[in-house]
């Protein structure tokens, strides 16, 4: 049997926990060795699947075409850049009028501002419109995966966790009120009967 | 000499079907090797044997090793293994070759395999449903997927009995998160039991070929803690993607891409979420049936289960 190196799970991950995140690493020193972004609620994501509403795009490239959109989620807003290497994503969102609800699967990258703050973005690998219903399930799921990593921050042999003490001093309990909420939110969307995708709506401009 | 007494009577019963040999005759032969001769024991034995395969006119294959393993055929690993089975005919396949006589799937308690019988060994036709003891099946590995092969020394008896075919399908569900290369509209060797992927119009076994059409999707789901790759066969790929091979090679025609093909798919189905199950074959799990999960989520129940965690 083929031994092809381990594709690397796509970590749900909300974007306010996702842009918490700064810090970087690798496991060994092989230069094509993956990169991991650790998240604060203690694990490695060097993949990540998100749905959220697309909001804006802008074309902010100088002379090829960059495309920034921001997706968001119950809890904040992803930022994802898509170029020339990454045709597939740049085209959809070219395409794609916001609102609109996207999938994407993409790497965390990180940016050290001129401050010294780090911003974490998502390179994507592909992006597709889908519904409310994907969009709906990705947050539960999310909601999941985020409390199943806040209970597990304690376990003693939880390295990512201890790099995550060691790295960042946050709360992790805010996490848990977070993906709660997001849930309860869910919840309250579905007792308003509104949880149908709005129309689009192609005239309103997007402000930055 | 005892040992080459042993030989001697594996060798007989090696041929029992083709030749009507007698121990001493062989032992004799043996004997003559390896103390005449100073020949060494399995050197004289492999002498000894390709001998009388030229007097029965077989090919090595063609012989049974001497006790053949008994496998379950779910459970088989090893190229080349020699296997005796009882196993209930599950279904038959359209052979893609003039040389395949019967392809299809065989079950017994463990679970199931692909079977090959072939045109040259002139074997007598298994029914589907049909249960049957079948002696001198030889294992087969292709990339990392096996199957059994009969062949002309195989001895097919129907048995009066059914077997509960066990379940050996996986059951995987997730985000489709990506579509790989090799998917959408591919072109396969036409070669007698190929059936190799073409890359740039070229099998990888038999060169420049023309080849025939196919759908496929080579997926992965992903459910954030593991990932699963997936293959849809074409009649699964037109169920999910609504694009049957016609549709797929006309758009390929009018685009003068088969590019096209695939790209739609991923337009389609990336991002959403499936449940597919099916036989796991190496790191693949070769989806039978699939669903897509669009149901609306339950909210409150999500949110109950969430404060437990």
């Amino acid at each position: 049997m083929s031994q092809a190196p381990t594709r690397e799970v796509a970590r749900r991950v909300f974007a306010r926990e996702f842009n918490d995140a700064s810090h970087t690493f690798k496991e060994s020193d092989d230069e094509r060795a993956p990169v991991y972004l650790l998240l604060p609620t203690g694990e490695r994501a060097n993949r990540v699947f998100l749905v959220g509403t697309l909001t804006e795009k802008e074309d902010v490239g100088e002379d090829d075409e960059y495309w920034r959109g921001r997706i968001v989620d119950p809890t904040g807003t992803f930022f994802v850049y898509a170029g020339q290497y990454q045709p597939d994503a740049a085209s959809t969102l070219r395409e794609l009028e916001p609102p609109a609800y996207v999938a994407v699967v993409g790497k965390p990258r990180t940016y050290e501002t001129d401050d010294g703050s780090v911003n974490v973005s998502v390179r994507p690998e592909s992006i597709t419109a889908v519904d409310s219903v994907t969009r709906d399930r990705w947050v539960v799921e999310a909601a999941q995966r985020t409390l199943e990593r806040v209970a597990a921050f304690e376990d003693e042999s939880n390295e990512y966790a201890r790099m995550a003490r060691e790295e960042y001093d946050l709360d992790v309990d805010d996490y848990r009120a977070m993906a709660l909420a997001a849930l309860e939110g869910l919840d309250e969307t579905d007792e308003l009967g509104s949880d149908a995708a709005p129309e689009a709506d192609l005239d309103t401009p997007a402000e930055h | 000499m005892t040992d080459l007494h042993t030989h001697a009577e594996d060798i007989v019963a090696q041929f029992s079907d083709h030749l009507d040999l007698t121990v001493d005759e062989v032992e004799e032969r043996l004997d003559n090797l390896v103390n005449e001769y100073r020949v060494p024991v399995d050197e004289a034995r492999r002498s000894v044997v390709n001998s009388y395969l030229d007097e029965a006119d077989l090919e090595r294959d063609a012989l049974g090793q001497g006790g053949n393993a008994s496998v379950g055929l779910a459970e088989i690993d090893q190229d080349e293994q020699w296997l005796d089975v009882t196993a209930k005919v599950v279904e038959l396949w359209e052979p893609r070759s003039d040389s395949v006589a019967q392809v299809g799937l065989l079950g017994d308690e463990t679970g199931t395999t692909k079977f090959v019988a072939f045109e040259t060994s002139d074997l007598p036709e298994l029914e589907e449903g049909a249960v049957y003891r079948l002696e001198n099946l030889v294992t087969d590995e292709y990339q990392g997927n096996f199957s059994v092969k009969l062949n002309r020394t195989t001895t097919i008896t129907e048995v009066d009995e059914d077997i509960e075919v066990g379940d050996d399908a996986e059951t995987v569900e997730g985000a489709l998160v990506d579509i790989q290369s090799g998917s959408g509209l591919i072109k396969r060797c036409p070669e007698e039991d190929c059936t190799r992927v073409l890359q740039n119009g070229r099998c990888s076994e038999h060169g420049s070929v023309e080849g025939e059409f196919d759908l496929r999707i080579k997926g992965v789901l992903d459910d954030g803690e593991a990932v699963h790759e997936v293959i849809f066969d074409r009649e699964s790929t037109e169920a999910l993607t609504g694009t049957t091979l016609e549709e797929a090679k006309d758009m390929a025609m009018d685009a003068l891409d088969t590019t096209v093909v695939a790209d739609e798919m991923r337009t389609g189905t990336l991002g959403r979420y499936y449940r597919v199950s099916g036989p796991q074959f190496g790191r693949y799990v070769l989806v039978d049936e699939f669903e897509r999960l669009d149901d609306p989520v339950d909210a409150e129940a999500a949110l109950i289960e969430a404060r437990s965690i």
